[in-house]
C-alpha cells in the first residue's frame, strides 16, 4: 500500500485549512497527513516557495507528494519550490491542475486508500467532474 | 572605472532597488489595483526590504552567493506572483557569474539568463502585458552596447531606457497572464506594473552598476 503525501498552497491560511478540513470530513477513523503551506509569514495573503518546499519534504513518506494549489502566484511558487528539492524527490512530487477543493477532496479519499501517486493525481484531475454532471 | 562589478556594487544595485520600489509603492499598487490584485507595490517592498536585511546581517562574499541569497529572500518573501518571478531572475543570474568580480559581459549574459528564467517560469511571451515586455528590450539593449563595443555604464543607460520605452509599450496591451488576464479588454489602456517594476530595477542599475553611484 503506497502512502503519498499531500500538499495545499494556497495564498490564505484560512482556505487552506477549510479545504484541508473539508477532506478529512471524508476519512473518519482514517489517517492522512495533509501539509499546507499558505499565506505570508505576517498572517497576509500570499505564497512562499520556500514554504513549500519544507512542506512537501515533510508530506513526502517514500511514495511521493502530489500538490494542490489555488491560483497565480501559488502555481508559481509550487513549480519555483521543486527546484529547491533534492532530484530524488523532486522526481516523486507531482503538481496537480485541479481545482483546489474539488481536487483535494478527490485526492485524499484515493490517498487515504493507499492508491499511488499516478492514481491520486488522476483522481484530483476528477474531482470536477461530479459538478459538472450535476450541473449538466 | 572598472568596468566591472563586485560584492558591494551589487548591494548597492539591490539597496538602490529596494528604495526606488518603497518611493513608487504607492504607484505600483494603484497600478495594480486597477488590473490586478492591489498587492504590488506592497509585495515587492516586503521582499526587497528583507533581501536587503538579509544582506546586511549576512553579507555574502562573492557575487554568486549575493544574488542566490537575494533571489532565496525574493522567493520567500514577495507572496505574490513577483516572488518566483523576480526571484526566479536573481538565482538564474546567480547562475551565470562565478565567485569573481563580474565583468560586463558576463553581467549581460546574467541578466538574459534571468530573462530565460522569467519566460519559462511565468510562461509569457513578448506582448502579453508582462515584466518580459520591459526585460527582454533591456537585455537586447545591453547586449547590442555591448556588442558595439560599448561600456558597462553605456550599455545599461541604453537597458534602462529600452525598459522605460518596453513598460510605456505595455499601456495599449492586453493581458495574458496573471491576475489582469481575468480583465480580458479591460486591462487595455493600463500600464503594467510588473514590466513598471523592471524599470525601476535597470533605473537603479544604471546608478549603482554603470560606475557613476
Amino acid at each position: 500500500m503506497a502512502r503519498v503525501g499531500l500538499v495545499v498552497v494556497s495564498h490564505s491560511r484560512a482556505l487552506a485549512e477549510a479545504t484541508v478540513a473539508l477532506a478529512q470530513q471524508m476519512l473518519p477513523g482514517r489517517e492522512l497527513a495533509i501539509q499546507v503551506a499558505a499565506g505570508t509569514e505576517d498572517g497576509g495573503l500570499g505564497t512562499d516557495a520556500v514554504a513549500i518546499s519544507a512542506a512537501i519534504t515533510a508530506a513526502d513518506a517514500g511514495d511521493g507528494v502530489v500538490v494542490l494549489m489555488d491560483l497565480g502566484s501559488a502555481v508559481l511558487s509550487a513549480e519555483t519550490a521543486l527546484e529547491l528539492l533534492a532530484d530524488d524527490l523532486r522526481e516523486r512530487v507531482l503538481l496537480s491542475a485541479a481545482p483546489l477543493v474539488e481536487g483535494l477532496v478527490g485526492a485524499a479519499v484515493v490517498a487515504a486508500g493507499g492508491a499511488d501517486r499516478a492514481r491520486v493525481g488522476a483522481e484530483a484531475l476528477l474531482g470536477l467532474a461530479p459538478k459538472q454532471a450535476h450541473l449538466g | 572605472m572598472a568596468d566591472g562589478v563586485d560584492v558591494q556594487a551589487l548591494t548597492a544595485w539591490v539597496r538602490e532597488f529596494d528604495r526606488l520600489v518603497a518611493e513608487h509603492e504607492g504607484e505600483l499598487t494603484g497600478l495594480d489595483a486597477a488590473i490586478g490584485d492591489a498587492d504590488h507595490g506592497a509585495n515587492m517592498h516586503r521582499g526587497l526590504t528583507a533581501a536587503v536585511a538579509a544582506l546586511a546581517g549576512t553579507p555574502p562574499a562573492d557575487p554568486a552567493a549575493l544574488l542566490k541569497q537575494v533571489g532565496m529572500t525574493l522567493i520567500s518573501k514577495v507572496g505574490g506572483a513577483s516572488g518566483p518571478l523576480y526571484g526566479t531572475l536573481f538565482l538564474r543570474m546567480a547562475g551565470a557569474v562565478g565567485t569573481d568580480e563580474v565583468d560586463a559581459a558576463t553581467y549581460a549574459r546574467a541578466l538574459r539568463a534571468g530573462l530565460d528564467g522569467v519566460l519559462a517560469r511565468g510562461k509569457a511571451e513578448p506582448g502579453d502585458k508582462t515584466m518580459v515586455d520591459a526585460l527582454g528590450p533591456a537585455c537586447d539593449a545591453l547586449d547590442q552596447e555591448m556588442a558595439a563595443g560599448g561600456s558597462l555604464a553605456e550599455a545599461l543607460r541604453r537597458a534602462a531606457t529600452a525598459a522605460r520605452q518596453g513598460r510605456d509599450a505595455t499601456v495599449p496591451m492586453l493581458a495574458r497572464k496573471g491576475r489582469a488576464s481575468y480583465l480580458g479588454e479591460r486591462s487595455i489602456g493600463h500600464q503594467d506594473p510588473g514590466a513598471t517594476t523592471t524599470a525601476l530595477l535597470l533605473d537603479a542599475a544604471v546608478t549603482t552598476l554603470g560606475g557613476e553611484g
